[in-house]
C-alpha cells in the first residue's frame, strides 16, 4: 500500500516540463515535493499566485502571502499576484496543464463528490467546481476505502457531484487507475496489493486486462 | 470633493439593516478588519455578506456571526469556521455556497456593467439548479448573475485620498473585485497616502471606484496556518 506521501510522489511522476499544475489541498498539496529536479513545474494558488514557492523560513512568514489552503508560503524569482477573477480566468480557459484534488467519491464514470456531506458538513465547493469544469488533466489523490472499509470508487455517486466526467485518472493507496469510457482500467498496482484486494475495494466497474505494472520510485 | 473620512465608524455610516455587503479576503488574508470590527460595535443586523469565506470563530466574519448580525452568507468555502457550520446545520444562518471563480465573476460582472454570463462550473450540480442552462460549442454552461449589493468592504496596502489603491501579495484576492462592485466602495488601508506619491503604473484600483477611504490601525493579520519549511 501506498502512503500519502507515496501517493503524491506516484503523481509527480505525470508532471511535464513547463506544465502550469493546480494542486489541491490535502494529499495533493504534498506533490509540490516530489517535482523531478530536472523539470520546470509553476504551480497556481487560485487565491491569486503563480509561481508558489515553498513554505517560509520563520523570518520570511508574510501573513499577507498564503496560498490556497491559507498555509503562509513564499514567491520565487518570476512569481506573479493577481486577483481572483484574473486567477479563475487563468482556469477556466484551460491554461492549467494539470489539476490534482482530493476527493469523497469518483465514479467509473469521472464524476466527483468532494464538496458536501447532506446535513452533516457543509465546507464548500471552493475552486474545485470551476477547476473540474474547465481543466483537461484532472487527477484524482484519494484513499481508495473510507473508514468503515467502504469503497470511495463506486458506481453512482451517493454523495452531491462536484462534476460530471471529468476525472481522468485516479491515484490510491492501492492502486493507479485510469477511467475511460468503460470504467476504472487497472494500470499499476502498489507494491504487495494484488488485483483481488482492488476488485474487492472497488464498487464500480473495474476493468483488469493487458499489462499490469508495480509502482515503483 | 472629500473621500477620506477618520476612521471605521465614520466609514459605515448610512450601512442598515437588511443590507447586502460584500467583503474582500481570502481566508483571514485580505480582509478588511477594521470595517468588520465597527460593524459588530454598530449592531447592525440582518445582513447579507458576500465573501469567499466566513472567517474563523473569533476573527474577521466570525465575530459577525458570533453576534448574530448576519442572515445570509454567500461563500465559496466555509470550512474553517465551527459556530458557522453550527448556525447553518441549526437553520440559523442562510447560506449560499458558490463556486469561487463565479463568485469573482460576479463581483467582476458588477463592476463591469455586464449583468450576467455564462460559466461551465456547477453544471449538473445543486449549483445550477434554477439557472439557465445553455450549449456553446458542444459544452453545457450555466448562466450567473452579476451580485446587487449594497456596500463594498475591502482591504488594501496603500491608497491615497483620492481613493487610488494598490494591494499586496495574495492580500489582493476579491478586493480589487469587490471594490468595483459596491454601490458605495469603503476602502480601508494601511498606509494613506497625497495624491501623487503612489505611480499610476502600479495602481490596481482606479480611484474612480472608491467612494470611502480611510487609515486603518491596529492590523492584526492573523495567520490561520502558520507553515514553515
Amino acid at each position: 500500500m501506498l502512503t500519502k506521501e507515496q501517493i503524491a510522489q506516484r503523481i509527480a511522476k505525470e508532471l511535464k516540463d513547463g506544465y502550469y499544475v493546480n494542486l489541491g489541498i490535502g494529499i495533493p498539496t504534498l506533490v509540490a515535493n516530489f517535482v523531478p529536479s530536472d523539470i520546470d513545474v509553476t504551480l497556481q494558488s487560485e487565491n491569486g499566485l503563480l509561481g508558489m514557492g515553498p513554505f517560509p523560513s520563520e523570518e520570511e512568514i508574510d501573513a499577507d502571502l498564503i496560498n490556497a489552503g491559507k498555509q503562509t508560503v513564499t514567491t520565487l524569482p518570476g512569481s506573479v499576484f493577481f486577483d481572483s477573477a484574473t486567477s479563475f480566468a487563468m482556469i477556466r480557459s484551460g491554461r492549467v496543464d494539470l489539476t490534482v484534488l482530493g476527493a469523497m467519491e469518483v465514479n467509473d464514470k469521472g464524476d466527483i463528490a468532494n464538496w458536501k456531506i447532506p446535513g452533516k458538513m457543509v465546507k464548500g465547493m471552493g475552486g474545485a467546481m470551476d477547476l473540474v469544469a474547465s481543466a483537461q488533466n484532472i487527477i484524482v489523490a484519494m484513499q481508495h476505502t473510507n473508514r468503515a472499509g467502504e469503497s470511495k470508487l463506486l458506481k453512482e455517486l451517493s454523495l452531491p457531484v462536484t462534476g460530471l466526467g471529468c476525472v481522468k485518472k485516479v491515484v490510491t493507496n492501492l492502486c493507479v487507475m485510469d477511467i475511460t469510457e468503460r470504467g476504472f482500467e487497472l494500470r499499476e498496482l502498489a507494491p504487495g496489493v494484488s488485483v483481488e484486494e482492488v476488485k474487492a475495494a472497488t464498487a464500480g466497474t473495474l476493468i483488469v486486462e493487458g499489462e499490469i505494472t508495480v509502482i515503483s520510485f | 470633493m472629500n473621500k477620506v473620512v477618520q476612521n471605521a465608524a465614520e466609514a459605515i455610516a448610512g450601512i442598515t439593516d437588511g443590507m447586502t455587503l460584500m467583503l474582500g479576503g481570502f481566508g483571514l488574508c485580505g480582509i478588511p478588519e477594521n470595517t468588520i470590527n465597527a460593524l459588530v460595535k454598530s449592531g447592525v443586523k440582518n445582513l447579507t455578506c458576500i465573501s469567499n469565506n466566513a472567517g474563523v470563530d473569533d476573527f474577521g466574519i466570525g465575530l459577525l456571526l458570533q453576534s448574530k448580525q448576519v442572515k445570509k452568507m454567500i461563500s465559496s468555502y466555509v470550512g474553517e469556521n465551527a459556530e458557522f457550520e453550527r448556525q447553518l446545520l441549526s437553520g440559523e444562518l442562510e447560506v449560499e455556497l458558490l463556486p469561487q471563480g463565479t463568485l469573482a465573476e460576479r463581483c467582476r460582472a458588477a463592476g463591469a456593467g455586464i449583468p450576467a454570463f455564462f460559466t461551465p462550473a456547477g453544471y449538473g450540480t445543486e449549483v445550477a439548479e434554477g439557472k439557465e442552462v445553455r450549449e456553446f460549442n458542444g459544452k453545457q454552461y450555466i448562466m450567473e448573475k452579476a451580485f446587487e449589493s449594497d456596500y463594498a468592504l475591502v482591504k488594501a496596502w496603500k491608497g491615497d485620498t483620492d481613493g487610488n489603491l494598490i494591494f499586496k501579495a495574495t492580500a489582493r484576492n476579491f478586493n480589487p473585485l469587490m471594490a468595483m462592485a459596491g454601490k458605495i466602495t469603503i476602502a480601508e488601508v494601511e498606509e494613506l497616502v497625497q495624491p501623487g506619491e503612489l505611480d499610476p503604473n502600479f495602481i490596481h484600483t482606479p480611484s474612480i471606484f472608491v467612494n470611502r477611504i480611510f487609515q486603518g490601525t491596529d492590523y492584526e493579520k492573523r495567520i490561520e496556518q502558520r507553515t514553515i519549511r
